[in-house]
């Protein structure tokens, strides 16, 4: 019987199958930061078992409040950073060098086609993009697997959406996850895992798979997965030229882990892109979406661009291309966070930075901050911020805030008119 | 092995998610019980005012895809640090449901109908339950009447309950 992306992975990974319905899987690699790590670490010692299975396998961040805020926020960055030097943890980002987990790790070539990776973090399911099996746990599935190296998970079925069509100029992978999300509901994909596939998907980058994958999780999935190909191994490359002959030898290894033809699945669901327009999300939950169109009138207090669903360049340069010789709206305040240090200095190459500046946008270093709250942008009651981010959730960025999600070109656009507008870039 | 007993919270909502039951704000403290006050702050219900209803409950029973949102374990501590250990569902989140039984907490679902009955005819104001682990049955007891509820927990779920959690199973094993 043919088997899904996620059935290969497993099947090369299991250690344990107990009572039959669990696979306790070895785990490839662990992603640590400053918010959900601590409380780990902290029992590790108390159990008198302050150890890591592979310091080579653990990467950790500072990510979510950096530069720390206050004490308390100083203190997780601390117990992180002693943690990563006591283990002689080598990939450990601390400040001028870290970014958003969910961008930095990918980029630093962390993950690769048939890894399995966790972290304590929901949105983990991002790095699916590169085919490899990422979910976000608690600290406890953390703390094992920092100390053990595997992690248990149920039988994961799998949903197939075939997303068809070709994606309409000014539309973007973010208002394809956001159709797909309202479509299927936040609870839609629950103990599942999406394999998103289609020619749509073949013909995005990585930073657009990654956007995908990003949001998989609001649609209750543990992994958001994309079937490993020439683009995946062409942004892998520097990173595993020396461990492959050739190319070709590469990609018939990462091949290992496409789905069968006749792979199973739970459920499978053809999306059709063809005529979508942008999205916006209205109310507190990730499922209620509507076009653009639909929700122009609404005025909004404040701009974010940035997060682990679109804080990288090519949403940053999706915006800078709208706010181009443009002034955002003086009602509103502007805030972009490029994701990782070598986007900022990558942005600041192609002039966007400037042309953020000029518009008048405040550019923050890279965090998580203003999107769930933390710091760097968190809202005021009653306040309205469009935003590039993955959760509207009552008070996710200051209480009595309300967030619209939408793509950087939507935001953009919004920033400049202080309403939620259609970018000049979208042509309907 | 710990005791699963005691008055039951009602929470009328489905999708009822982490930032609710714990906002991010409060993710910056260290300790389990620095959490204890602010439970379900976030949380905006007809019938439910937090600095009245959560004392004194040892039981949560609500409605679907309970605990989705993000992973933060700080949800199921909330629940631990004030008295509650079991939460009853329609359905729940994934990583939610794992952390419960991850702390040797539970987190078990109903059907629907089960769950839409007990919303109902109970008087939410004056519920309790009992577990019995052996039997796999909640009695609920409510307007001076006993009804027993059978439930279903996987064995992998009843050993990481029985073991107090999956540090110590999985230290133990692997």
């Amino acid at each position: 019987m043919g088997r899904t992306i996620v059935e290969k992975i497993f099947d090369s990974h299991r250690v344990d199958n107990p009572f039959g319905d669990i696979h306790v899987i070895r785990l490839d690699a662990v992603f640590c930061h400053e918010i959900t790590t601590p409380i780990a670490i902290n029992d590790l010692e108390a159990r008198g078992k302050d150890r890591v299975y592979d310091p080579s396998k653990i990467k950790a961040v500072i990510d979510h409040v950096t530069p720390a805020k206050d004490s308390k926020t100083a203190i997780q960055g601390k117990i992180l950073r002693d943690w990563a030097r006591r283990h002689k943890i080598r990939d450990f980002f601390d400040i001028g060098h870290n970014g958003v987990c969910h961008a930095i790790f990918p980029e630093k070539g962390f993950v690769r086609p048939g890894y399995t990776v966790i972290m304590g973090d929901s949105h983990t399911c991002t790095h699916g993009a590169f085919g490899a099996f990422a979910a976000g746990v608690g600290t406890t599935d953390l703390e094992v697997g920092i100390l053990k190296g595997v992690c248990a998970f149920r039988h994961p079925k799998t949903i197939k959406i075939d997303i068809t069509g070709r994606l309409p100029k000014g539309v973007y992978a973010k208002d394809i996850i956001l159709s797909i999300i309202g479509r299927i509901g936040v609870n839609g994909a629950t103990n599942r895992v999406i394999e998103f596939s289609g020619h749509a998907v073949e013909s995005m980058n990585m930073e657009s798979r990654m956007t995908l994958c990003n949001m998989a999780v609001e649609a209750g999935a543990t992994c958001g997965i994309c079937t490993p190909d020439m683009t995946t191994l062409e942004y892998l490359w520097e990173f595993v030229k020396d461990e492959f002959p050739s190319k070709e030898a590469a990609m018939a290894e990462f091949s290992h882990y496409k789905p069968d033809p006749d792979a199973v699945y739970d459920k499978i669901i053809e999306h059709n892109i063809g005529t979508l327009e942008p999205q916006v999300t209205y109310g507190y939950k990730p499922e209620n979406v509507r076009s653009v169109r639909e929700m122009e009138k609404t005025k909004i207090d404040q701009v974010y661009i940035g997060s682990c669903t679109n804080g990288r360049i090519d949403d940053l340069a999706a915006a800078a291309e709208v706010l181009q010789d443009q002034k955002i709206n003086s009602g509103v305040r502007g805030i972009v966070s490029p994701a990782t240090p070598k986007i900022f200095n990558e942005a600041l190459e192609r002039g966007y930075i400037k042309i953020f500046m000029d518009a008048g946008f405040c550019v923050t270093n890279p965090t998580c901050g203003a999107c769930l709250g933390m710091s760097n942008g968190v809202l005021a009651d009653g306040e309205i911020c469009a935003s590039t981010t993955n959760r509207n959730f009552n008070g996710r960025m200051g209480k009595g805030g309300m967030v619209h999600l939408m793509s950087p070109a939507t935001a953009a656009a919004s920033a400049i008119s202080g309403y939620i507008t259609n970018s000049n870039l979208y042509q309907g | 092995m710990k005791k699963f007993n005691g008055k039951v919270l009602f929470l009328d909502r489905a999708d009822i998610n982490t930032d609710e039951i714990i906002p991010a704000k409060y993710l910056t403290e260290n300790s389990k019980q620095a959490l204890k006050p602010y439970l379900l702050e976030d949380l905006e219900l007809d019938s439910f005012l937090a600095e009245r209803d959560i004392a004194g409950k040892s039981v949560v029973i609500t409605r679907s895809n309970f605990g989705c949102g993000s992973s933060r374990e700080h949800a199921p501590w909330a629940f631990e640090v004030n008295g509650i250990n079991l939460v009853i569902a329609e359905s729940f989140a994934r990583i939610f449901r794992q952390n419960m039984f991850n702390c040797g907490m539970m987190a078990i679902e109903l059907p629907r109908e089960v769950i839409d009955r007990l919303f109902s005819v109970i008087d939410q104001k004056d519920t309790e339950l009992e577990t019995d682990l052996e039997k796999n049955v909640f009695k609920i007891s409510a307007n001076g009447k006993t009804e027993e509820i059978p439930f279903a927990i996987s064995d992998f779920d009843r050993a990481l309950v029985e073991a107090g959690g999956w540090v110590d199973y999985a230290d133990l094993k692997y």
